[in-house]
């Protein structure tokens, strides 16, 4: 039973960053980003890069994959959503959009890094064992610790900090954050740079644990997509939740139903069905979001 | 409702060149594989033609590939297990994936906006779970060589004759496809244009609205989604004809992000624009595999830079040149 709940801490830490990042990125400009995975990729292949290939150490390899990210969220937003959003009749064009940079980094990402699954060393060796009940690795206690510091730097970030406010005023109401004096289109771009960095961080953070390659892009959305579903689009507090949630869910089935194969996620899926068809706006959303 | 002069011409020009044109020029170049390529771009249209519906109520449905692989797998199972006829199959597995969002639409279809498009995506993936779980779809081996269909003939008149004594599968396919599509839009085009297309477009404007001057809102999302599965599941189940075997990945979230696209790419505004966007982006995708490994980064460039100077679709060029819907 420890060994469960553990387990669920780190998955779900983990899950509670890249449901951040997308729940940001649609709080900010009602965009549903299909190209997440892609960008948690990417992310993992830079720090395998860094850490895995040139023997930089595992922080400052971090620190890149955020800045990459970072940068090409802005210049994604920048040059592709902004103009969009702006001459598009309807909303939902930038979901084409978005698939299509899905798309895109899917081949850049085949071009670049290849599609052999990649890892990297260990960053600390060592297993954490107590008296046989629960029995953690070290480098995934340090990793979970990493993701949960993140977290709380997150929210530290958009609850004291001007820049936060000004990304909470956007979320809320864009006019009204306009009218207000908030440079709209600068924090917009800061907003998706800032997602775009969280799924970097993440995919850095868990390829010193699971590797990457390719294929994690897609499933990976759909995982974020469910996390934001079942806390409420576009809330932060709900993407940590809905994180936790699915999280919890996939280490309790797992350990419970491992014989079935692929039925845990089959139950997850009916169960986030009933759940949505009966709170429609997932746990803390708004109404319609 | 009345064909202007030129709407009729414009049918007439279509129907010449898929039905005379297409096999002309084929059998001019030698290059057979097309039919392969145009018979996929008739049947994904059919799809599509449905995802379109759906927006049409002002709902954005990722989930078309669920029904796509729900009627590939009905059919199947009528036809391999059951020793049903393709023919009588065909509008089961049409049914059957009707039935099925009538089921799964009465809780989601409350759903709006972006959670309706993100509970559709997860269906995607339950679909391919469930058909990996569940014995009767015979799991990850799926179901292969599935016969051919067979002849029908009423009172000893041959009408479809039977496919597996064929020398040219390929056109047979070719036609049936395409009459299958011009089918399917026709009957989209006449929806749009009746009661029912005014209804689903003072929904698609503002559904409470739209409820309290006595709209049936729940009736008539129920109503398309089925209508829209149905042409999935038709679409669908003609794919596992013609590919002979269905498995669980023969429709996946990338396929129903496709059939997503093809109406983004379209023109959401246009009865025809799943057919154009099908046709460009499968078509496209098919040409640009001379490319080799940069088949993918080409084909997404360009469809970022479609969306990016036409975000309102293909059709959204001849605005004002009137021709609309």
């Amino acid at each position: 039973m420890e060994q469960i709940l553990a387990n669920g801490v780190y998955l779900g830490s983990q899950y509670a960053m890249i449901a951040l990042g997308l729940t940001l990125i649609f709080a900010l400009m009602n965009v549903l980003n299909f190209a997440h995975g892609q960008m948690y990729v990417i992310g993992g292949f830079v720090t395998y890069t860094f850490y895995g290939q040139w023997g930089v150490p595992f922080v400052l390899a971090l620190v890149m994959s955020c800045v990459t990210l970072a940068i090409l969220g802005a210049l994604i937003e920048r040059y592709l959503f902004a103009p969009v959003i702006k001459g598009s009749a309807r909303e939902e064009s930038t979901m084409l959009l978005a698939a299509g940079i899905a798309f895109f980094l899917d081949a850049v990402i085949l071009l670049v890094f290849g599609e052999k699954q990649r890892g990297v060393p260990k960053i600390i060796d060592g297993v954490f064992n107590y008296d046989f009940k629960l029995i953690m690795p070290y480098d995934r206690i340090l990793i979970c610790f990493l993701a949960i510091l993140s977290i709380v730097a997150f929210i530290g970030l958009m609850q004291y900090t001007k820049t936060g406010r000004a990304l909470r005023a956007l979320a809320q109401d864009r006019t009204a954050a306009q009218l207000m004096g908030v440079n709209v289109d600068r924090y917009s771009m800061i907003g998706f740079a800032l997602g775009a960095m969280l799924a970097g961080l993440v995919g850095g953070l868990l390829v010193t644990i699971t590797g990457v390659n390719l294929g994690m892009g897609g499933p990976t959305s759909i995982k974020a997509f469910m996390m934001v579903m079942i806390g409420g689009a576009g809330v932060i507090s709900g993407a940590i939740w809905g994180g936790i949630i699915l999280g919890f869910m996939e280490a309790i089935g797992l350990a419970l139903l491992y014989q079935y194969g692929d039925i845990t996620y089959l139950l997850i899926f009916v169960s986030l069905m009933i759940f949505l068809a009966i709170r429609p706006q997932g746990l803390m959303g708004k109404p319609w979001g | 409702m009345g064909f202007s002069g030129k709407q009729l011409m414009g049918v007439g020009i279509f129907l010449f060149v898929i039905f005379i044109g297409v096999p002309l020029i084929i059998a001019a170049t030698g290059r057979w594989d097309f039919y392969y390529t145009l018979t996929s771009v008739a049947l994904l249209a059919i799809a599509s033609a449905g995802v379109w519906l759906t927006f049409y109520i002002g709902r954005i449905n990722i989930g078309q590939g669920a029904f796509a692989l729900i009627g590939a797998y009905v059919s199947a199972i009528l036809v391999v297990k059951a020793g049903w006829s393709f023919w009588i199959s065909l509008p089961a597995a049409g049914l059957f994936a009707a039935l099925v969002a009538i089921l799964i639409g009465l809780p989601i279809l409350r759903l709006r906006g972006v959670y309706f498009a993100m509970i559709t995506l997860v269906l995607t993936q339950v679909a391919t779970l469930t058909a990996l779980a569940l014995p009767i779809t015979n799991g990850a081996k799926g179901i292969s060589s599935i016969p051919l269909p067979s002849g029908v003939s009423i009172f000893g008149i041959p009408l479809i004759p039977d496919f597996s004594s064929m020398e040219n599968t390929k056109l047979a396919f070719y036609i049936t496809a395409c009459i299958l599509m011009i089918v399917t839009y026709a009957a989209l085009y006449r929806l749009v244009n009746s009661r029912l297309g005014h209804l689903c477009r003072s929904m698609q404007q503002n559904e409470e609205l739209a409820s309290s001057i006595g709209v049936n809102i729940s009736y008539i999302r129920i109503v398309i989604f089925a209508i829209s599965s149905f042409f999935g599941g038709i679409g669908g189940a003609m794919f596992g004809s013609i590919a002979q075997s269905v498995y669980p990945s023969s429709f996946q979230v990338a396929d129903s992000v496709n059939f997503m696209l093809n109406c983004f790419l379209g023109g959401l505004g246009y009865v025809f624009g799943p057919m154009l966007g099908t046709l460009v982006l499968y078509f496209g995708w098919d040409l640009l595999f001379e490319f080799g490994k940069y088949q993918m980064l080409i084909y997404s460039t360009i469809l970022i830079l479609l969306i990016r100077f036409l975000p309102n679709g293909l059709l959204s060029l001849s605005i004002g040149k009137g021709d609309k819907k």
